[in-house]
């Protein structure tokens, strides 16, 4: 344990941040109070993960921070440094595969406009990972942490379940 | 909505935090997950000159159970604990009211340290403190000390923690044998802050019932287990000076106070012959 | 079935009627969609950030910049002055001299008002500049619910709208009078209609730039349309409508009317570009949408029905009070006139009266939002129906089948002049009824009543509008002055179809989708024109006025697009490939009129083995212009501007076909409300729709669902709420709550299908009715539970406590009630004693004392005194993490020596103001002490207010409290540990 505190990183400048994104490396430099979730938008360019409210509760910005879903707004990017982050650009299996959770969403409208589904993908990817056997009552449990203005969520829940059923029989997918 | 300017430090130790809350002379505030104070930084409501990260002190993401008491340590996630295969086991009352907490989301980074310390009187883990007679732990460099929840909660938000104490853990006595428990929330829609929320504890000796997001501060009363019990129900109800706010009026807290109170503190009852049925065999 | 859009195989009667998978879909899924803030920008492009008033009415006596203007990376900072300077006033949608700024010039009229715009390098530094601007307010009275503002010496918002009136108009069709003096029942509703908004999850965007060489403004917006605004915003810029160029991103997310109101933005932003020289991007943040974007009108309603003995309303008396908030913006007051043609619903009722007035108010400006005037309405109109059953002792459903348009009477011209297209509401209700099984519901609700628990059945009926006439809004002026005016009307839909040098086509419409799907729809409507797949179809849905075709009536809004924009876009594949047909006739020797398109090919019925291939055919007008038929001018592209005739102007006697189509709702639900908590439980809900043929089954059932989500936020959580003192009290997402995946059950979607016979595909609007037609269902359910005649949206269960609970008991004798407010919420009262080692006379010259005051004042520092009974002072005050720096004033009035004195306070600053009068009172105590009493009101209010009610109130009680305890402390000179402990919690040390 080392003795010497560790460095202040000061206000007004910028600092490295590298952590890995979708498996690959990445960084760039941020001011301590820059969120995580303009960290990955405009210094990195990855524009998919969106902004919805900056207080926590739209759920749109929802990355998945070392396996668990979370809130990029609520997220410095430094505190994020070192960190393993997944946002929906690494979900497709190839430019042209999408994984079976979002061809779920595409045969079941789960997505209108699609500002909200970044962040509820990746909720949902966490989720069929670690239950698999979830039902209804779980899906929506997880999705109560997302606002979606268009679907009425109705057609989320049926791709959802799809995207269950056909992890759980992959050759049904 | 950005944060004004702080700087920022990623502690390795706790000699570190303290060192760093020591010499800030109260501009420096802990960031555990970040979950209750970010978006206050978002808002500026919030403006600290340093924020201090203290998630990567080993000493702190401990969960220690000596038998007698879980102690839970700053780093240590909602999540985690939530998912930790014996916390039901170990103290059913923390297990009742961890879903409770936002989402699983917000669960995923918050820390159950990072509630108490922001002492929102509509939070679950206040509460569930309050009603355990769990204790804050407090060091700073000066001294290390430990408060009974009900002295630590001062206000709304506003806590006995001095500028310069980290709160190190929170610590709760485990599941005693001959003892229920009993949890219920009242919100708009699942994840807000409690109208109003209830935790029970039934034990041989006493019934305790403690109700957040009507007063100031959760508050605990031991109630009768008599036909006194809708009378003082009554009065805890008053006594709570309940106010009118956008989603229910004070007169509507009342009635929850009287009507799910009791229906918690039977749970708890009913929770503790439960219990004790499953003991005996 | 098979998900590969390339892998699709034709239906029997062509793509149209398929779900087939959105061509919109697989980007979006893998991050790759292309909002506005997605897209790069302009080098050099800098960012703005908003502040906003925390007054809802206030003079603004000055504003200082020098101090942001020299902060770091700031470039321009843009006030009232330097707007009113480049820009003029935006319209106003009545003739009144008012004006209408898109940022406060001299006075504020709601809490986040815009009151100065800064610029800088990014939007950290940009948000750190505004808490250098420095506005000096005099907080002016407010006025917040509509009927206070129509009362005698209510605070005037504009000159020229007195007594806060903007419009006054009555109408009267058929003989009311006379059915209501022959009638045996007068029956009616009062209603309050709250504020809602449809809160799309991106919010808005603009990035403009301004060339002084061509005086022209180039403005990138998520606005949605109508484009009449482009009108609006052009005059506004002081520019001919040719430099404007107003583009939309591929990709917009949500909006259900709300973009619409972004262009007093498009505005501000244009303006601050051209004051900084370079090119400004804004992206509004959640807090600026929930105080500045846009709302629905709430409104009060008196509704009165002449009725007969079976329930048959033989007359309706509509009194709307509607609520504009603080400005008249376009096209306000729309809200209140687009469902003038259909004030009777889906019911025969021919006579009727209407007076209809608009009022200011200082709130949040109103605009589109989903529903658009519908669900003011059909609340009224619908309890109305089932208060008649009630007072009549009548089943609800014998009166709405009683009252609905009978189905040979279509198309029906209804008393105020709409001309419903197509239906038969009566067998749609029987379909619903029986697929819905009402039957079990009815035993549902036996059963439940029989064992003691709440449960109430709730039904609705509702037309549902769409393809609105643009000029429905000029019945609000009257007929001279529409004569004056010119005349309005119509729905122009643009569609433009090209065909390239390989023969592939793209589609290109002004229909600027929001994620309703447009692009695969189209794509549809077109293969199936051409014989294609839809994959082969290249669609492109975001506008540009300097190349697109476009009209004012472009845009996504009144549920225009299946039954116009897709119907334009059919008449423009259909006439190109008549063209095709002529090429193709010559080359096959075959009769154009009998050319079969189907699979990529173009043949004779008769003779499908010589086929042209499609592309080949498309292509020859590319390259071999000079064999084209002579009669075919070309084969390129061809753009359809397609208006339906029906859309006629208002005519003198007021009636207007307001919209083209009229689509059919009828819903049903079952509630449970719990006893002790009034919660409601959504037992089962039903909505049958009768929205014309379907284009694609999977997009329609997302509307509805989609709609019913809104409808039901509407019904049991959204609320947009004010004190009465103006402050907005939701501000955050904590507090506008919106539904989520745990609220919204899923509805049984049932349907019956009339064609539109005036519309090219046959389709109707989908996507508004749930709006219209479930907020009221759910109440009749709940008050059908509960036996309540009188019952207001939202349904909060703390609301039903009194109807639940009956009349709370008083408190046990030894507990003081609490003090309550009175005077509104925003108004706090307290009292509290102490009891202090020192004379009233010592104590008294202590209070004159402004080195004591610097002591006893929390957090203060810096303490003048003005006079010797004024102060001023700069305070830091904290409650937990949240701290903000204040200015403070203190005066001591109604001076009684050594007895009484009243103290009064203020303070101001970022986080908000709040204003308290406190008395105190010495009563000396034996020799040498003093028993001082307090009692107080304080109002506190601006951002705060907005993000933490609670919050404030609880801090405003700890500050005030403080202060007298410390007052209390300081005189007797003693406990200096408290006095410590106390400063060290609210004192910020240097």
């Amino acid at each position: 344990m080392s003795r010497q505190a560790p460095a202040v990183l000061d206000a007004g400048q910028r600092h490295p941040v590298r952590f890995t994104l979708n498996g690959r490396k990445a960084g760039g430099e941020a001011e301590p109070r820059m969120l995580l979730h303009d960290f990955l938008r405009h210094v990195l360019g990855a524009t998919g993960t969106h902004v919805g409210c900056e207080h926590g509760i739209c759920g749109a910005c929802t990355v998945q921070i070392d396996g668990a879903p979370a809130r990029a707004c609520l997220t410095l990017a430094v505190q994020a440094d070192g960190a393993e982050i997944r946002t929906v650009e690494g979900l497709a299996l190839a430019p042209d595969r999408l994984s079976a959770l979002q061809e779920a969403f595409r045969a079941h409208h789960g997505l209108q406009c699609g500002f909200c589904t970044p962040g509820i993908l990746m909720s949902l990817d966490a989720l069929l990972r670690e239950r698999p056997d979830c039902g209804e009552a779980e899906i929506r449990e997880t999705l109560s942490g997302h606002l979606c203005r268009c679907t009425g969520y109705t057609p989320i829940v049926k791709a959802a379940l799809a995207a269950a059923e056909a992890l759980r029989v992959p050759h049904h997918a | 909505m950005k944060p004004a300017r702080f700087a920022y430090q990623r502690a390795a130790t706790t000699e570190h935090v303290l060192e760093a809350l020591h010499r800030s002379g109260g501009e420096a505030r802990v960031i555990a997950g970040g979950q209750s104070l970010v978006p206050m930084l978002n808002m500026r409501l919030a403006r600290p000159a340093l924020l201090v990260d203290i998630m990567h002190v080993a000493a702190l993401s401990h969960v220690d159970d000596d038998g007698a008491r879980l102690t839970i340590g700053a780093g240590v996630r909602q999540r985690d604990l939530e998912m930790r295969h014996d916390t039901a086991a170990r103290q059913p009352l923390l297990a009742m009211a961890l879903p409770w907490l936002g989402h699983v989301q917000t669960r995923s980074r918050g820390t159950v340290c990072g509630s108490i310390a922001h002492a929102d009187p509509s939070a679950e883990l206040p509460l569930v403190l309050t009603a355990l007679r769990g204790e804050v732990h407090l060091r700073s460099r000066r001294r290390a000390r430990r408060l009974p929840a009900e002295a630590f909660f001062t206000g709304m938000m506003v806590t006995a923690r001095a500028e310069d104490e980290l709160i190190e853990a929170v610590s709760v006595p485990a599941v005693r044998p001959g003892t229920g428990y009993a949890f219920r929330e009242i919100s708009r829609r699942h994840g807000d802050f409690a109208i109003a929320a209830f935790a029970a504890v039934a034990d041989e000796k006493e019934l305790r019932l403690a109700i957040g997001g009507v007063a100031e501060t959760p508050k605990a009363r031991v109630l009768p287990t008599d036909q006194g019990l809708d009378d003082a129900l009554d009065t805890f109800a008053w006594n709570l000076e309940a106010r009118d706010d956008l989603h229910a009026s004070a007169r509507y807290r009342r009635e929850l106070v009287r009507r799910i109170g009791r229906e918690v503190v039977l749970a708890a009852i009913r929770d503790r012959e439960a219990r004790a049925l499953k003991e005996a065999t | 079935m098979t998900l590969d859009v390339h892998a699709q195989t034709v239906g029997e009667g062509g793509w149209v009627g398929i779900s087939i998978p959105r061509v919109e879909d697989a980007a979006l899924l893998a991050g790759r969609g292309r909002f506005i803030d997605d897209l790069g920008m302009p080098p050099g492009t800098l960012h703005a950030a908003i502040l906003r008033s925390p007054h809802a009415h206030a003079t603004i006596e000055s504003i200082r910049t020098d101090a942001a203007r020299a902060m770091p990376g700031v470039a321009a900072i843009l006030t009232g002055t330097e707007l009113r300077a480049l820009t003029t006033s935006l319209v106003v949608g009545v003739k009144a001299p008012v004006e209408c700024w898109p940022m406060a010039i001299d006075r504020v009229r709601y809490v986040g008002e815009p009151v100065a715009v800064a610029v800088a390098t990014d939007r950290y530094l940009a948000e750190d500049a505004l808490g250098a601007i420095e506005v000096s307010y005099a907080p002016l009275p407010a006025v917040v619910a509509p009927l206070d503002a129509l009362r005698d010496g209510a605070p005037l918002l504009h000159e020229g709208f007195p007594g806060n009136i903007a419009s006054d108009r009555s109408f009267s069709y058929g003989d009311p009078d006379g059915a209501f003096a022959s009638a045996p029942h007068r029956i009616g509703v009062d209603v309050d209609y709250p504020r809602n908004a449809c809160t799309p999850i991106e919010t808005y965007g603009v990035v403009a730039e301004y060339d002084p060489a061509l005086d022209a403004y180039d403005v990138l917006a998520n606005f949605q349309g109508p484009f009449s605004i482009h009108a609006v915003i052009a005059r506004a810029l002081r520019v001919p409508g040719n430099r404007l160029r107003l583009r939309t991103p591929p990709d917009s997310g949500g909006s259900f009317g709300v973009k619409q109101g972004i262009f007093p933005y498009i505005v501000l932003i244009a303006v601050a570009a051209r004051l900084a020289g370079r090119p400004v991007k804004w992206i509004e943040d959640r807090m600026e949408h929930l105080a500045g974007a846009v709302s629905a009108t709430n409104r009060v309603t008196r509704l009165q029905a002449a009725v007969a003995e079976d329930g048959r309303i033989l007359a309706l008396d509509w009194d709307q009070i509607e609520d504009c908030g603080a400005h008249l913006r376009a096209p306000e007051p729309a809200t209140l006139y687009r469902m003038h043609g259909n004030m009777t619903g889906a019911y025969a009722i021919r006579n009727l009266h209407i007076r209809n007035r608009v009022v200011v108010t200082n709130k949040l400006p109103t605009g589109l939002n989903r529903g658009f005037g519908g669900p003011q309405i059909y609340f009224p109109l619908e309890r109305l129906i089932s208060r008649i059953a009630a007072t009549l002792g009548l089943d609800p459903l014998a009166v709405v089948r009683r009252n609905l348009v009978p189905a040979d009477a279509f198309p029906y011209r209804t008393a105020t002049g709409a001309l419903l297209d197509s239906g038969d509401y009566r067998a749609a209700l029987d379909v619903a009824l029986r697929d819905g099984d009402h039957e079990s519901l009815l035993a549902r609700r036996a059963a439940a009543r029989v064992e003691g628990r709440l449960y109430g059945i709730g039904y609705a009926a509702v037309v549902e509008p769409s393809v609105s006439n643009m000029g429905y809004i000029t019945t609000v002026l009257t007929a001279a002055e529409r004569r004056r005016a010119g005349p309005k009307n119509g729905a122009q839909a643009t569609a433009t179809i090209t065909l390239d040098p390989v023969g592939s086509v793209s589609v290109h419409v002004a229909s600027v989708p929001q994620g309703q799907g447009h692009r695969t729809v189209l794509s549809q409507v077109v293969a199936d024109v051409f014989g294609l797949r839809p994959s082969d179809i290249r669609v492109v849905t975001e506008l540009d006025t300097a190349k697109d075709a476009w009209s004012i009536a472009s845009g996504n809004y009144a549920s225009r697009f299946a039954p116009a924009v897709a119907g334009a876009a059919q008449i423009a594949a259909t006439r190109l490939r008549e063209r095709l047909a002529r090429i193709a006739a010559a080359q096959l020797n075959a009769r154009a009129d009998e050319l079969v398109f189907s699979a990529g090919k173009v043949f004779s019925p008769g003779n499908p083995g010589n086929a042209i291939p499609f592309t080949r055919l498309a292509a020859t007008g590319h390259w071999a212009p000079a064999t084209l038929p002579e009669e075919v001018e070309q084969s390129l592209r061809e753009t359809v501007f397609w208006t339906p005739p029906q859309l006629d102007a208002p005519n003198d006697a007021d009636e207007v076909n307001s919209s083209l189509c009229h689509g059919f709702i009828f819903d049903f639900c079952g509630v449970e409300v719990d006893r002790d908590t009034g919660e409601i439980r959504l037992d089962r809900y039903v909505t049958m729709h009768d929205c014309g043929r379907i284009l694609h089954p999977g997009m329609v059932a997302g509307q509805i669902t989609g709609g019913f989500a809104h409808a039901l936020g509407a019904a049991l959580l959204e609320e947009q709420s004010y004190a009465p003192d103006g402050s907005l009290l939701t501000g955050t997402l904590a507090d506008y709550l919106i539904p989520t995946a745990r609220e919204v059950p899923e509805p049984v979607i049932l349907h019956y299908e009339t064609p539109s016979p005036f519309t090219p595909l046959g389709a109707k609007g989908v996507g508004e009715g749930n709006t219209m037609s479930t907020p009221v269902c759910i109440a009749n359910a709940v008050a059908d539970a509960l036996g309540l005649a009188d019952i207001r949206l939202p349904l909060l269960p703390s609301r039903l406590s009194e109807a639940l609970h009956g009349a709370e008991p008083q408190p046990p004798h030894h507990e003081a009630r609490p003090p309550q407010a009175t005077q509104g919420e925003r108004t706090l009262f307290g009292r509290g004693r102490a009891s202090v080692d020192a004379t009233p006379e010592q104590l008294w010259a202590m209070l004159l004392d402004p080195a004591l005051l610097a002591r006893v004042v929390p957090g203060a520092d810096n303490v003048r005194r003005e006079s010797d009974t004024r102060f001023r002072a700069e305070v830091t005050l904290g409650i937990g993490p949240v701290r903000g720096r204040y200015r403070a004033e203190i005066a001591l009035s109604d001076l009684d020596p050594p007895r009484a004195v009243t103290l009064s306070g203020s303070v101001d600053g970022a986080l908000g103001f709040g204003r308290g009068r406190g008395r105190l009172r010495l009563v000396p105590v034996g020799q040498a002490r003093t028993e001082l009493t307090y009692d107080y009101e304080a109002a506190v209010g601006g951002k705060i207010a907005s993000i933490g009610g609670r919050l404030l109130d609880g801090a405003a009680r700890v500050v005030i409290g403080q202060f007298f305890e410390s007052l209390a402390v300081q005189a007797s000179g003693r406990r200096p540990s408290l006095w410590r402990r106390l400063l060290r919690l609210f004192r910020r040390r240097a």
